[in-house]
């Protein structure tokens, strides 16, 4: 970067904080969720659509995404600075991150002039909310054996199937979704196909299902002889694989080009360090239990590894002999802190863990046992922790394949 | 709610990045693992061409100053040299000489600095005398005393785990002076050889000694700028513990590298063994434990010299790369001996040499559970 892009960067990173210092909303009356997949009730996503689309007329979100669809037309370096300072300002998240962070930079990079006229600047205001349609009730972690129909009739794909684990289903505008055009294909993967779908067309339904908190977060989406254009094709026929291996790569963070933001609240160790000050045992506080200390000391370490890794990631000479592996962990990593760390919440509350949300006595009004029990839709989502696992072994350790 | 502080960040330099490319040609090819198993017979544990090269290589001098003759950069420099030397098991008084270059720079009498750091960064070996029978990682617990002599000091105790004592040249000891904490840079010349014994290590790549001390009679000109002793005990304990996990970190790096072809080679049940879930999943965990100890090192290696590190930043950044570089490196050879299966049990499986090396590397200036209870202190 010369310094003359540095300087404008600094100013503009000194615009942004000013803006989140001032417009940054305070926290409404009603729980805001914490991740994107939690986006349960009409006035959670009325409040974080009018958000997203605020920050984005603002100039702070798609700051990079090029002029003439919609974006800033700035740099990376630009929309990092913003998301520092949402970061900063502990802003609410970037909730249309389907379209933000897998969809948008899949389209700016593959899609058709069309495609890209046509969505990237909804996506950008939140105008059109975006879902996935990868999962199915059979086909979960084996993404590559989905079954989904979709035949050729003219100009348009009818669909016949069902796709679950539908975030933002209920609220969707637009669909990514991986279906199969090939019966007859000679593997399972060269018979998938990938579409980018309108959702409200006749024979598309959502059922909301209901989640392990008790709350609604996502959809299962029934198509029934549902009729959509062939224009949202991506690629050809038979590609759907490789574009829905390329998304997982937006979704797991493993590559760039997201339009910014956040879609993640994550949990800062000193929030914990707090409740372990606040809890007592025998009369004093849990704090000054070693083996309490010891863990929080863990989780410390653990977010510090984090994001220092994001900054080796950046610095090829100290990762140039496994240059992948710090993108294919961070999913595995972060995911698993979350969950850990939520957990590790509850055990310092005493009898108030027996608690939950709407208990008045609750701590933090049972943020926590939410925080815990909706932590595993990332843990479990976007390939489990397991998948992850087998994934880093063979692609960054290359070790053998376990199927 | 307020926000975590950046403990420390990465940054590099460009010799810290051309340091570790020399360092990692160098060790690749003078330390391949039939000469470390050669060299574990040796009574030295080294050989003395290598550790010469290295002398004369300027390896020694890159943290010494150069108005004492070195190239007059920091520990963020040494960091890479000692992460390669412990991913290729290249034993030599590197270290150890290193950490008395350390210690004379910041607690050194002008007159030491002058006469003995050109001769460390020239290549000649030193090392530090501070451990005791009490095995307690708080160097400021010495029992050893020092009692004023008309001619000098007479110092009497017994130091532990005197690090390749027997190749150097200086000798800095730590001794309580009148119930304060002192220390003295002593010949090794001055040393009776009859009151130097080796020590049997659980890492055998390594050397020490216990080194007994009868009123030896130092000279006054020994003693190093006593204010300065604690401030100087607390330096030596943090650089120790950086340059301790790199070597656990370049180790961590090989043993998996080592585990990792044996899940690719061996079969069973007519399938490669890497491909079971079961070994292949904790192989993963250990990568990931060994790219979080990367990241916290070179944080650690940037944030000594370029923060102070009376705010605790380095001190911190310092205590997490050790606690993780242990956790990483022991759970990654106690997995690669499980893994290699009979052989691992084996003496000629070198699985067992990263599991002693990270033994002995966590019982040197503190464990994974030590410095985060330190920690604890520092950020709570």
């Amino acid at each position: 970067m010369n310094a003359e892009v540095q300087e404008e960067v600094q100013e503009f990173a000194k615009e942004a904080d000013a803006w989140f210092a001032v417009n940054t909303p305070a926290k409404p009356d009603f729980m805001l969720p914490l991740t994107f997949m939690e986006v349960g009730t009409d006035e959670q996503f009325e409040f974080l659509r009018d958000w997203q689309r605020k920050v984005y007329e603002a100039g702070y979100l798609g700051a990079a995404w090029p002029k003439e669809y919609g974006g800033g037309g700035l740099s990376q370096a630009h929309q990092d600075a913003a998301t520092a300072a949402m970061r900063k300002y502990d802003a609410p998240i970037m909730f249309n991150t389907i379209g933000l962070g897998w969809a948008g930079p899949l389209i700016l990079d593959i899609g058709t002039e069309a495609h890209k006229k046509k969505y990237i600047k909804g996506i950008l205001n939140a105008e059109d909310v975006w879902c996935q349609g990868f999962s199915e009730p059979e086909h979960g972690s084996d993404l590559g054996n989905a079954q989904l129909k979709a035949v050729r009739e003219g100009d348009e794909y009818v669909l016949n199937g069902s796709k679950i684990w539908t975030t933002h289903g209920h609220f969707a505008k637009y669909m990514i979704l991986l279906a199969r055009t090939d019966q007859e294909a000679p593997n399972k993967y060269a018979g998938l196909s990938f579409f980018l779908s309108p959702m409200r067309v006749a024979g598309i339904e959502t059922v909301k299902i209901r989640k392990l908190t008790g709350e609604h977060g996502f959809t299962q989406t029934f198509f029934t002889d549902a009729r959509i254009p062939a224009d949202g094709l991506m690629g050809s026929e038979g590609h759907g694989w490789k574009i829905a291996m390329q998304t997982l790569m937006y979704e797991r963070n493993a590559k760039g080009g997201q339009a910014g933001g956040y879609s993640i609240t994550e949990v800062n160790p000193l929030e914990i360090l707090d409740l372990a000050r606040k809890a007592e045992r025998g009369g004093k506080p849990v704090l000054d239990d070693p083996v309490i200390r010891e863990r929080l000391v863990d989780f410390m370490i653990e977010a510090q590894a984090f994001k220092l890794n994001a900054e080796r990631a950046k610095l090829p000479p100290l990762n140039q002999d496994c240059p992948q592996a710090i993108p294919l962990m961070s999913k595995l990593m972060m995911t698993e802190y979350m969950r850990e760390i939520n957990q590790f919440a509850l055990s310092l509350q005493g009898t108030k863990s027996g608690y939950y949300v709407g208990e008045k006595n609750a701590v933090d009004d049972g943020y926590w046992h939410r925080g815990y029990l909706n932590a595993f839709s990332a843990t479990i989502g976007g390939g489990t922790s397991q998948i992850q696992r087998n994934i880093i072994g063979e692609h960054a350790l290359s070790l053998p394949k376990t199927r | 709610m307020s926000k975590m502080k950046p403990y420390g960040q990465i940054g590099i330099t460009e010799a810290q990045i051309d340091m570790l490319g020399v360092a990692e040609n160098f060790c690749r090819e003078k330390s391949p693992i039939d000469k470390v198993r050669a060299q574990m017979e040796t009574e030295l544990g080294y050989d003395a061409d290598v550790w010469k090269e290295m002398g004369a290589l300027g390896w020694l001098g890159v943290a010494v100053p150069e108005e004492f003759g070195g190239v007059g950069l920091s520990l963020t420099e040494v960091t890479p040299v000692a992460e390669q030397l412990g991913r290729y098991m290249l034993s030599t008084p590197f270290a150890s000489t290193t950490l008395a270059a350390q210690a004379l720079i910041v607690g050194g009498a002008k007159s030491q600095k002058s006469e003995v750091l050109p001769q460390i960064a020239n290549g000649r070996a030193a090392t530090l005398a501070l451990s005791e029978h009490n095995g307690d990682w708080e160097l400021e617990n010495i029992e050893t005393t020092a009692a004023q002599d008309k001619a000098g000091y007479r110092l009497t105790g017994t130091k532990t785990f005197v690090m390749n004592l027997m190749s150097a040249h200086w000798v800095i000891i730590s001794a309580m002076l009148e119930g304060k904490p002192a220390l003295f840079c002593v010949s090794k010349s001055e040393l009776p050889n009859d009151n130097i014994r080796r020590e049997t290590l659980v890492d055998e790549t390594k050397r020490s000694y216990e080194l007994t001390l009868e009123e030896l009679l130092v000279g006054a000109e020994t003693l190093m700028e006593l204010d300065k002793a604690s401030v100087t005990l607390k330096h030596i304990h943090l650089a120790a513990n950086l340059l301790s996990a790199a070597e656990l970190t370049g180790g961590c790096q090989s043993c998996i590298d080592y585990t990792v072809e044996y899940l690719k080679t061996r079969k069973q049940f007519g399938k490669l063994i890497g491909s079971y879930q079961a070994l292949k999943h904790p192989t993963v965990d250990a990568f990931v434990d060994y790219q979080k100890s990367r990241s916290l090192l070179y944080a650690a290696a940037y944030s000594f010299d370029t923060q102070d590190i009376a705010v605790g930043v380095g001190e911190i950044a310092v205590r997490m790369a050790k606690a993780q570089a242990d956790k990483a490196m022991s759970f990654a050879a106690d997995r690669s001996i499980q893994f290699h299966g009979g052989f691992g049990f084996t003496y000629d499986c070198d699985a067992q040499l990263y599991r002693r090396r990270a033994i002995f590397n966590a019982s040197q200036y503190g464990d994974a559970r030590y410095h985060k209870g330190k920690l604890a202190e520092l950020l709570f």
